[in-house]
């Protein structure tokens, strides 16, 4: 972008600690707002003028904007730089090999845009040339192929959208309550509209020998992440994405091309996809044996725990979304189940002695994230706030009690309990579990 | 080797379907798209290994002692000189008969079922800083010496393609490898489905201080 003559080149420091150039007349916009006593990055900026004085024209009103292309790209409002993805700084030894979580108190939709989709990486994010990226499929098939980028997007076009969700998604509350925020006990799981090939659409390029019952599907990362697939799975729903919600896939999404597997494991999505492999047998790699296998209290461990039962979760109140007084509330949150659709979700505020049905919103798609509304008028009282949901498999989403008292609270994974809300008389709301 | 609940329709099924929908797509290189891969071009990716019976495995060899040294010079700062993992990377040795513990301790000795996945991993992912530099007698011996910590094999083995399927794993037994879920048999009661005096909050994640702040900038937070 040219540099605009009419501007001066002052710098701010952002929230983040990144140096961003404004111009002249954001840069007095912004000191008119701070000196009304307001701090960037708040929930809001605008001055509440005081109950006497007369509706004002706002600062914004009194001037012209910036113009078109100001930000090529896009950005979101300099007051919402809060909701962004974040991690646990304790939770594990690097930040290579870790997680970040979806801001879900701050999102509206099923959607989430592109730069607040949970990361997970084993090797850190590489950052790779697509002009050199290329698919290799062999092993039980009849021709092995190489593909490059420019080859896969020939082949036609599928469109869907899916939720990703990692199996430990909530393993921080297996033993008990600990994360007081719904970004750190749910925000492991996102929803995209992803665009690639279906998986079935290559093997069938490849043909696929009569003895091959398994793929093993590795990423181009440095840690070569690799997992194996039953080759019915992959030929059912699988796709081959280079497209996440209309724009090329994010570098941390797995840049140029990754593998979508809906409603399975968030770890055999495998990103920076550079290999399928057909063989017979599984493979056992260390993804599927060490890790992503879930430790019962007998010592026994379950294998290939692919599928991600039901699970819902409310997205208001929680604790970063407190209330602000008694009155009329909607209550709105997520569900989601690698089952197919949702069919029902339920809503609770007395800790589960009762429940009521939530509205459903379209669109109520397969393995995506679904939304569901319920008025509520709170009384003031302490209330315990919880959603259930029923998908069209009837699988009912279970309590925290009944999930360790069929696996104890050593599994690490696959975590899809009830979650309760704990909402104080002055609205606050704290994350609880209940006897 | 999985529950029927978990996948959709068998697979000559889907090939028909898919065949009835659009012509010739099951025909294998009716797209003519990218270029048949060579022998030579497969072999330098092939690198998976075969968990079960080490099917993938190359030649070479490697002994403890050898795996010692280069255990010294490229895992220990992280691992620990004898595999009990500095601050909280992964311990690779101990933990035998802890898995109905409270606090089980899953390592190479007490949890990994397959030997030939240990030499996969480290072939594929290790050293985590600088992945894919080790030659494949250095990662055989990596794997014996690795071993040797958990009193798996002893000092003497020499880690090839055919001793390493055969090392017996602790714990190879203790996997199930059909998902046995649904596990949980709820039923979605409306009205009056608990009683009103056993509804109590058995834990809360109030005053824990273990939860990053989460406006601003990113916390920093270490434990406690």
């Amino acid at each position: 972008m040219r540099p605009n003559p009419l501007r001066s080149k002052a710098v701010l420091s952002d929230p983040a600690g990144a140096d961003v150039p404004v111009g002249r007349r954001s840069f007095l916009r912004l000191g008119a707002v701070l000196t009304g006593g307001l701090a960037l990055g708040g929930n809001s900026a605008i001055a509440e003028p005081s109950q006497e004085s007369p509706p004002a024209d706002a600062p914004w009103s009194q001037s012209i904007g910036a113009g078109v292309v100001d930000r090529p790209y896009g950005r979101p409002a300099d007051t919402e730089a809060s909701v962004i993805r974040r991690n646990v700084p304790w939770l594990t030894a690097t930040a290579e090999s870790s997680v970040s979580f979806s801001p879900l108190q701050d999102l509206h939709g099923i959607i989430t845009p592109n730069g607040l989709f949970f990361e997970r990486h084993h090797a850190g994010r590489p950052d790779i040339d697509p002009a050199q990226h290329k698919l290799l499929i062999h092993g039980l098939v009849e021709r092995p192929l190489l593909l490059t980028m420019k080859d896969i997007l020939r082949f036609p076009q599928t469109t869907r959208i899916h939720f990703i969700e990692c199996p430990a998604n909530g393993g921080m509350n297996w033993r008990a309550a600990q994360m007081n925020s719904l970004q750190f006990s749910h925000g492991m799981v996102s929803c995209a509209e992803w665009t690639g090939v279906k998986l079935s659409t290559l093997l069938e390029e490849t043909g696929i020998k009569k003895e091959a019952k398994w793929a093993m599907v590795e990423g181009a990362d440095g840690a070569h992440m690799n997992r194996s697939l039953p080759l019915d799975k992959c030929l059912d729903d699988c796709l081959v994405v280079y497209a996440q919600n209309g724009e090329a896939l994010r570098p941390e999404q797995g840049y140029p091309l990754r593998l979508v597997v809906p409603g399975w494991e968030g770890n055999v999505n495998i990103k920076w996809l550079r290999r399928i492999k057909l063989g017979e047998k599984p493979w056992h790699s260390r993804e599927e044996t060490s890790k992503y296998t879930d430790l019962m209290p007998d010592g026994t461990s379950r294998g290939f725990t692919w599928l991600m039962d039901a699970k819902s979760v409310v997205t208001f109140p929680c604790p970063e979304k407190p209330l602000d007084g008694a009155g009329l509330y909607e209550i709105r949150g997520l569900a989601w189940t690698g089952n197919g659709k949702v069919t029902r979700v339920d809503v609770s505020v007395d800790g589960g002695i009762n429940w009521q049905t939530a509205r459903l919103h379209e669109p109520v798609l397969s393995k995506a994230l679904t939304k569901f509304t319920l008025p509520w008028r709170w009384d003031g009282r302490p209330a315990l706030v919880a959603s259930r949901v029923v998908d069209e498999s009837g699988y009912v989403q279970p309590t925290i009690a009944e999930l360790r008292k069929q696996r104890g609270s050593n599994s690490v994974y696959h975590n899809n309990s009830i979650q309760t809300w704990q909402v104080k008389s002055d609205g606050t709301v704290f994350n609880v579990q209940l006897a | 080797m999985y529950s029927s609940r978990k996948v959709g329709l068998p697979i000559v099924a889907l090939l028909l379907a898919a065949g009835g929908g659009r012509a010739g797509a099951a025909e294998p290189g009716s797209f003519g798209y990218g270029t048949a891969a060579t022998p030579a071009q497969i072999a330098g990716w092939d690198i998976d290994v075969r968990g079960e019976d080490g099917a993938g495995l190359p030649p070479g060899k490697g002994t403890v002692d050898r795996g010692a040294d280069v255990y010294a010079e490229q895992c220990a700062a992280c691992h620990g000189t004898f595999g009990e993992g500095e601050g909280r990377f992964p311990k690779l040795v101990g933990g035998v008969g802890s898995l109905r513990d409270e606090r089980p301790e899953p390592t190479v000795g007490s949890y990994w079922p397959f030997a030939p996945t240990l030499w996969d991993y480290i072939n594929r992912a290790m050293p985590m800083p600088a992945p894919h530099t080790l030659s494949a007698d250095d990662v055989y011996a990596l794997t014996a010496y690795i071993l040797n910590l958990n009193e798996l094999v002893p000092s003497e083995f020499v880690a090839d393609r055919n001793s390493l399927p055969k090392v017996k794993m602790r714990n190879r037994d203790a996997f199930i490898w059909t998902d046995p879920r649904p596990d949980t048999g709820a039923k979605p009661c409306m009205q009056a489905c608990v009683n009103g005096a056993d509804v109590k909050v058995s834990s809360t994640a109030e005053d824990r201080n273990l939860t990053p702040r989460t406006t601003g900038p990113l916390d920093t937070m270490q434990p406690k």
